[in-house]
């Protein structure tokens, strides 16, 4: 594997007396993509500050390629943002706004417009230079904001909500536009998003967040297929979170019945968190089902309809192809390698929060 | 069609209230008779009046020195307050504004006569007294004008230049400089329009000796009306005018429209 390019090592803020990150220990690799993903408020913003060095940690380093940059000022570090807001100088024609940098390292005017043409090349803009910020749609600026760093050739690019101002579409475009980049540049990128889907879409390695602490981190498919809490089985996609008892190794009670799965070595008769996605409740006749219930809601979602199920006082979240209308009653069924077992949280600091969307 | 005329009577009403005084006294200015209420012809005799007349003179040169320095000084000082301002949190802003919009609201007979109170504990009236009271009623209109030149200039533009390698000074300059000297430039043209205007505070702080137009016109109206300071009056009332011409229809406003 690559060398750890950037590590924190027990940082610690906080603001006007509140804690936003608690001993946060994190690396990343050179040439990741990664991605800290959270509810607002869950610091992963000011953990990209204080890596550009916008804040300064209250304890704990951050070392950069083998050296401790943690008071080092931001223009003194061999990394570059893209801003949520974009922050291009309104000013300055685009051509100025991508030399800003190369202006201040002196170097030569042949150089800097090669540089010009070669970003704006790379963004999908050529032609663009002499124009004003202004003149700009959202999509366009934010492609000018990455150009404007990328043209420092600077080690680690981060991205702060880059996609968060655009609609819907334009921000798909981006996201492949944005794994293209990284791919030719070669560079590392630490992205920060509240946004799941973007997230799964474009990372190499997400780290979930929440309170300032991080939940789990891995590779996409380790996030959604095998979250380690409720709070990141409820934050990345939807989820069926259900309390059920471990009965012994391969065998779970939820909701009074008996469920098998593949899950071991949670001991006997211990209370757990059952995490089912929607797309794996199979809606089944009534008599072939584990158990059964009637549908109370259902709605159309283009590629499949949602639908929710009461059964045994709990509402089922069910995401299936078949329609099946409100009142019909229904079987439920679940695979045992689609139920997820997850431990109860046992200190506050694990605790589930409901993210604030 | 009614309600057409009756909207611009309306108006014209009001138009003539604000204006009708003034251009009686411009033409009364231009007025070759001793009483206010014959026409006796055109001339400029006043005015030669005025020139010739080196108390007058130094008067007018006093307001014009004192409006310059002032609104200089003020501009300096307002400008780094509203980078402070705009630096801090939330709630500490709501005061500081508060705080510097107090002296906007006080009445200007309040503010001479504390500000004259302030000075005669510790030095004797005179030029540096008015100076430093110019400066003091100037500061808030300064700052009002930048700070939300500062608010629209959205602050990660300056931490997108440090990002990119800028020194903070080198950021100042080429990107929150360019972006607030539109209204830098109006707030001192604002000050120095306040500072020409100004009569209380002028009056409570300039000490024995010194004069500025809006006071000389003042001790001199209590000796006699004399039409000089018909003429007086209106160069204190052009003088106002270019400076509000200039700062609606200057460069910097100019500039600023353009921009958006």
């Amino acid at each position: 594997m690559s060398k750890r390019l950037i590590d924190l090592q027990h940082i610690t803020k906080s603001f006007g007396g509140q804690t936003v990150l608690d001993d946060l220990s994190l690396y990343i690799r050179e040439n990741e993509f990664l991605t800290l993903l959270g509810p607002s408020g869950c610091g992963k913003t000011t953990t990209l500050r204080i890596i550009g060095g916008f804040e300064t940690p209250d304890s704990g380093n951050v070392i950069f390629d083998g050296k401790n940059i943690t008071s080092l000022a931001p223009n003194e570090r061999q990394l570059n943002t893209v801003f949520q807001k974009y922050a291009l100088f309104p000013h300055m024609s685009i051509a100025e706004n991508i030399a800003f940098g190369l202006k201040i390292k002196k170097k030569s005017k042949a150089y800097i417009d090669d540089k010009i043409n070669y970003a704006l090349k790379l963004v999908n803009l050529e032609g663009f230079g002499k124009r004003s910020v202004d003149s700009l749609s959202g999509g366009q600026q934010q492609r000018i904001a990455i150009a404007r760093a990328i043209v420092n050739e600077p080690k680690v690019l981060l991205l702060d909500e880059p996609l968060g101002a655009l609609d819907l579409k334009l921000r798909q475009d981006m996201q492949y536009e944005l794994i293209r980049l990284k791919n030719e540049l070669g560079i590392t990128f630490i992205y920060v998003t509240h946004d799941q889907e973007e997230a799964l879409t474009m990372s190499d390695t997400i780290v979930v967040m929440n309170q300032g602490y991080i939940q789990q981190i891995g590779t996409p498919e380790d996030i959604y297929n095998e979250p380690t809490n409720a709070f990141v089985a409820d934050f990345i996609g939807e989820s069926n979170i259900i309390d059920g008892i471990m009965l012994k190794d391969r065998l779970v009670q939820v909701l009074g019945v008996d469920f098998p799965c593949v899950d071991e070595g949670f001991g006997n008769h211990k209370p757990v968190d059952v995490v089912i996605r929607p797309e794996d409740v199979e809606l089944v006749p009534p008599e072939s089902g584990m158990l059964e219930g009637d549908v109370i809601s259902l709605i159309f979602k283009g590629v499949h309809w949602e639908i929710e199920v009461l059964a045994n006082g709990y509402e089922w979240l069910v995401q299936t192809t078949q329609m099946h209308p409100v009142g019909s009653h229904v079987g439920i069924r679940v695979s045992p390698f689609n139920i997820q077992i997850m431990n109860k949280p046992e200190s506050s600091d694990e605790q589930a929060v409901e993210p604030d969307v | 069609m009614v309600k057409k005329s009756a909207e611009r009577i309306y108006l014209s009403l009001i138009f003539l209230f604000l204006y009708l005084p003034i251009v009686v006294l411009i033409v009364l200015s231009f007025n070759d008779s001793k009483t206010k209420v014959q026409w006796g012809g055109f001339t400029l005799k006043w005015y030669r009046n005025l020139f010739s007349s080196s108390s007058i003179m130094e008067a007018f040169w006093t307001t014009i020195f004192l409006a310059l320095a002032s609104a200089l000084l003020a501009t300096l000082l307002g400008t780094l307050a509203a980078l402070g301002i705009d630096a801090m949190k939330k709630r500490n802003q709501a005061i500081m504004i508060g705080a510097t919009n107090i002296p906007l609201l006080n009445a200007d007979i309040v503010t001479g006569l504390s500000l004259m109170l302030l000075f005669v504990r510790f030095t004797r009236l005179g030029m540096g007294t008015v100076l430093i009271a110019h400066i003091t009623f100037n500061i808030p209109y300064v700052i009002l004008n930048i700070l939300p030149k500062l608010k629209q200039s959205n602050r990660t533009t300056y931490e997108a230049a440090l990002d990119l390698g800028a020194t903070p000074l080198y950021a100042f300059f080429k990107i929150i400089w360019p972006q607030i000297r539109p209204g830098v430039f109006s707030g001192f043209l604002m000050a120095m329009t306040m500072s020409l205007d100004d009569f209380s505070v002028t009056y409570f702080t300039k000490g024995a000796g010194i004069n500025t137009l809006s006071t000389m016109i003042y001790t001199e109206m209590r000796k006699g009306i004399r039409p000089e300071m018909y003429a007086l009056s209106t160069i204190l009332f052009l003088l106002a005018l270019i400076l509000l011409l200039f700062m609606n229809f200057g460069p910097s406003a100019r500039k600023g429209k353009e921009e958006r």
